[in-house]
């Protein structure tokens, strides 16, 4: 076997260096994957979404299954921010990658709020869960609008000197004005996108399967339809995109990333193959050797047209 | 990478131990595979050394096959009917209800099935316990045939309560009997399963002294039953839960369950924080 270089694995999102591109979705990961692999082999530690408010979550049933997806209706739970400082952080902190803190609230001034607090040593980056309802417009996401978006990353950047990146909503219908928004609010990156809303019935009871009604869908099911807001998100920001939605292995990941990602989220394939974060990052350098590319950066915005012309304006 | 003022002492902490997984994540080998009965099927196979060092009221989160029409895209958990680190084998009895277990019947000896485990958290044991009792129905037999040897390895007593609808869909009942435990079969069809019978009995082993510990599955109508007799005797009683479920290792919070914990309503997950609980905050 000839000797290799190894691959350049690192990717660099604002400030930030990661020693590999993959890093868990918020809200899948916890505590328990460290009981199947090291967590040091992730580029970022992405906690779950926390509220300054405490939150039980929705009622279950909780999950539903569907063709190559899972449908979900969580509900944020969150413990506050006390336990979050006293015992989640300090459980992530014994790890080497920077941990990105999710942080979510139901108005702009609760997203200041929680962003205050969670700007404390040994948090790198906060992630801002925009998915989520405003009640101060109706229960609107803030995410499916520049102006909502703008609205709470200007806020948050007021009150941290923490970077800052948001995570959108594939339901919004303008994906890509929504991220310029986030970008000129100040967000050192946009995360795109989290789960399609999405509705499951059981037709044998004539009622929804979940407690909560309306849920998230997510799974390879979504893949093509937030491949699509990455690329034309990448082609309108100048700031690094996040790719995350049904990414199930190394092929998905690269194919994200030749849209036009930086770095990738993996959530629910970790609910099929727990080992799937680790066996990403070693499918993506396998590839990236395979085919001559020294540094998987170079992958980023790297799609062709059929004709071998440039796709991707990044 | 962005500079943490503790980074290089957790880094030289973590580099000192090579990383051993708890949980592992493994294609396994099916090694038997019988019909107990019309419902129950019996399946085992040769896992891991970790795989096999599962405990009582462990479970594992199992890749079904595909049955034909069907794609079930998560796993389905399975409980833990035996295991034996010796043999690197892990057993378990499922009954066939869903699209997970109808795949589950197709494998064959020498078959791969993709299981995850050990998760949750299993029974405790006390070596103080001199009798404990067990009572279970549906595939709560199966979840309570490893407490029955474990405690008989322990040197303690077994009474094992087993309700079924009747006594050809029965399981667990051999395998206790031959365990050396005093098996007591109820059923439906004879009416000897009726609550009001079910919980003479248990009054009777408790008032007789023969009852230090009580563990149960498989039946809400029983846990409730064996919940009040827990608290008014004063008994240390064990739930095995279940509920649905995705990940199987706390990752989702989709199998929460409410407790009662000194009365504060506390959500837990059933895969992480259980399936084994105290029953006494159960809300079966």
């Amino acid at each position: 076997m000839t000797e290799q270089k190894p691959v350049d694995m690192s990717v660099k999102i604002g400030g930030i260096t990661l020693a590999n591109p993959v890093m868990p979705a918020s809200g899948t990961f916890e505590e328990g994957l460290a009981r199947v692999f090291d967590l040091n082999r992730l580029g970022a530690l992405v906690t779950k979404t926390v509220t300054a408010e405490i939150r039980k979550g929705n009622p279950v049933p909780r999950a539903a299954e569907s063709a190559n997806g899972l449908l979900n209706a969580i509900g944020i739970p969150s413990k506050g921010i006390p336990y979050y400082l006293e015992h989640t952080l300090p459980f992530y902190r014994q790890f080497t990658p920077p941990v990105i803190t999710s942080i979510s609230a139901p108005t702009v001034d609760g997203f200041a709020e929680i962003a205050r607090a969670m700007s404390v040593p040994g948090v790198s980056v906060l992630e801002l869960n925009i998915s989520c309802p405003n009640i101060e417009e109706g229960g609107r996401a803030f995410g499916l609008t520049a102006r909502g978006a703008e609205r709470v990353v200007k806020t948050v950047k007021a009150v941290t000197k923490l970077p800052v990146w948001a995570k959108l909503t594939p339901n919004s219908h303008e994906v890509p004005e929504v991220a310029l928004a986030a970008l000129e609010a100040g967000a050192e990156a946009v995360v795109v996108a989290n789960t399609v809303l999405a509705l499951a019935i059981d037709a044998e009871t004539f009622t929804p399967v979940l407690g909560n009604v309306l849920g998230g869908l997510s799974g390879p099911a979504i893949k093509p339809v937030n491949l699509r807001h990455v690329y034309q998100t990448a082609n309108r920001v100048q700031i690094p995109v996040i790719g995350c939605g049904g990414i199930s292995n190394a092929v998905d990941a690269v194919e994200y990333m030749l849209a036009g990602a930086t770095a990738v989220q993996v959530g629910t394939a970790s609910f099929i193959q727990p080992n799937a974060m680790p066996d990403i990052i070693d499918g993506l350098a396998a590839f990236c050797r395979r085919k001559g590319i020294g540094r998987v950066a170079g992958l980023t915005g790297a799609l062709i047209t059929k004709s071998g012309e440039k796709a991707c304006s990044l | 990478m962005m500079s943490k003022p503790d980074m290089a002492s957790r880094e030289t902490a973590f580099s000192s131990a090579p990383f051993e997984p708890a949980v592992v994540a493994e294609r396994t080998v099916v090694v038997a595979h019988e019909e107990v009965n019309s419902e129950y099927r019996f399946l085992a196979v040769r896992a891991s050394p970790v795989a096999a060092a599962a405990k009582p009221g462990q479970f594992f989160n199992l890749l079904c096959p595909e049955p034909p029409g069907l794609n079930p895209f998560l796993r389905r958990p399975m409980s833990l009917y035996g295991s034996d680190p010796a043999l690197n084998r892990v057993e378990f009895l499922y009954k066939i209800v869903g699209a997970g277990t109808r795949g589950l019947t197709q494998l064959s000896v020498g078959d791969e099935l993709d299981v995850v485990g050990p998760l949750g958290r299993g029974f405790r044991f006390d070596p103080a316990w001199r009798s404990v009792v067990l009572v279970g129905r549906g595939v709560g037999l199966a979840t309570l045939a490893p407490v029955c040897r474990a405690v008989k390895a322990g040197g303690a007593n077994v009474t094992a309560l087993l309700s079924a609808r009747s006594r050809a869909v029965l399981v667990s009942a051999a395998v206790m009997q031959s365990g050396g435990a005093d098996v007591v079969p109820v059923f439906d069809e004879d009416g000897s399963s009726a609550p009001a019978k079910v919980e003479r009995l248990l009054r009777d082993l408790i008032e007789a002294g023969r009852c230090d510990a009580l563990f149960t599955c498989g039946s809400a109508r029983l846990a409730r039953l064996m919940k009040t007799l827990a608290l008014e005797y004063d008994l240390p009683a064990q739930i095995a839960m279940e509920q649905h479920m995705a990940c199987g290792l706390g990752l989702c919070h989709v199998c929460v369950r409410d407790f009662d914990v000194g009365g504060e309503i506390v959500s837990r997950r059933v895969c992480w924080d259980g399936p084994v609980f105290d029953l006494r905050e159960a809300l079966p």
